[in-house]
């Protein structure tokens, strides 16, 4: 037990200092850098907490995919990023203001709570132990059946995504070549070809 | 023992260094996105405690969704970020006032 504790205490301290990083770091790449540091804790305190599936997850599909398309952006935008750090200073005060106060607030709310009875009580799909069957399975079994529309609906949501970003970014060239249905289908063969008499040894003048 | 509160507790802080961030970031829109990607890592890892915490599955079912619309958000958030920059030559977030907003 004093294991999981020290493992917690570790990722939880890392992650909390990267996160710090991410925000005050003068280099957009290393800010990118930290929030991979930052999302692999993350995923080892998922681990800490039996949800294996979506640890993993987050280390494949978030730091392999979005992070990654972070940083791709990062590096593409010729951005002077030193002349966007001018005047952090003067954000300070009324961001420190806020987070101060939201931190007290979900302390206060920390220190409050209690789960009502009937919540404790009854979970709506209890968690298998994990000699029975493992999380991804257990996962499996849920999403697939019982929240099987929803599923759908993040595909949905992906595929929007998706065709927006393509569509935000995607520039025609003029230069190249693009077949155009509407003309190939619409042609006739009148408007393009043309029978003629050729008299012999004559040939033909174009 | 390491108990629900706690990992409330690494979540919150972690929620309200993303928010410091939004404030401290005022003019690079990609910190910005930074710091909210920080803000859903910890409303996930809040689900995650507590599915653990009340023995719910669902928690984690949840958590799945909020990644999947997070990684939706990113994309689209970095789409418009480049199509911005091209139009513009710049990111600043003051820039960004064409609706006179």
């Amino acid at each position: 037990m004093t294991l999981v504790a020290l493992f917690f205490y570790l990722f939880a301290a890392v992650m909390v200092a990267s996160a710090l990083l991410v925000i005050s770091s003068r280099n957009p790449v290393h800010s990118v850098l930290f929030l991979i540091l930052a999302f692999l804790n993350g995923a080892g305190l998922f681990m800490l907490t039996g949800a294996e599936f979506l640890a993993l997850i987050l280390i494949v599909v978030y730091v392999g995919a979005v992070l990654v398309l972070f940083l791709f952006v990062v590096m593409m935008l010729d951005v002077d990023f030193a002349a966007l750090r001018h005047g952090v200073m003067q954000y300070l005060p009324v961001g420190a203001t806020v987070g101060l106060v939201l931190l007290v607030e979900l302390v206060l709310v920390l220190g409050a709570y209690t789960i009502a009875p009937v919540i404790a009580g009854a979970p709506v799909v209890p968690i298998p132990p994990p000699d029975a069957m493992t999380n991804t399975e257990a996962l499996g079994h849920v999403i697939y059946t019982k929240y099987a529309f929803y599923f759908q609906i993040c595909g949905l949501i992906l595929l929007v995504a998706m065709v927006g970003a393509i569509v935000l970014t995607l520039r025609h060239s003029s230069r190249a070549k693009r077949q155009d249905v509407g003309a190939q289908v619409s042609r006739r063969r009148e408007d393009t070809m043309e029978v003629r008499d050729v008299a012999s040894g004559r040939g033909l003048q174009l | 023992m390491i108990g629900l509160s706690h990992y409330l507790t690494v979540a919150a802080i972690l929620f309200v260094i993303g928010v410091f961030g939004i404030f401290l970031n005022r003019k690079n829109v990609i910190v910005i996105l930074m710091s909210i990607e920080l803000i859903l890592l910890a409303v996930n890892i809040n689900f995650v405690a507590f599915s653990e915490a009340l023995g719910d599955l669902v928690g984690q079912v949840f958590a799945l969704f909020v990644l999947t619309v997070a990684a939706a958000e990113a994309a689209i958030g970095l789409a418009i970020l480049v199509a911005f920059f091209r139009n513009r030559g710049s990111i600043a977030v003051e820039d960004i006032d064409t609706l006179k907003g």
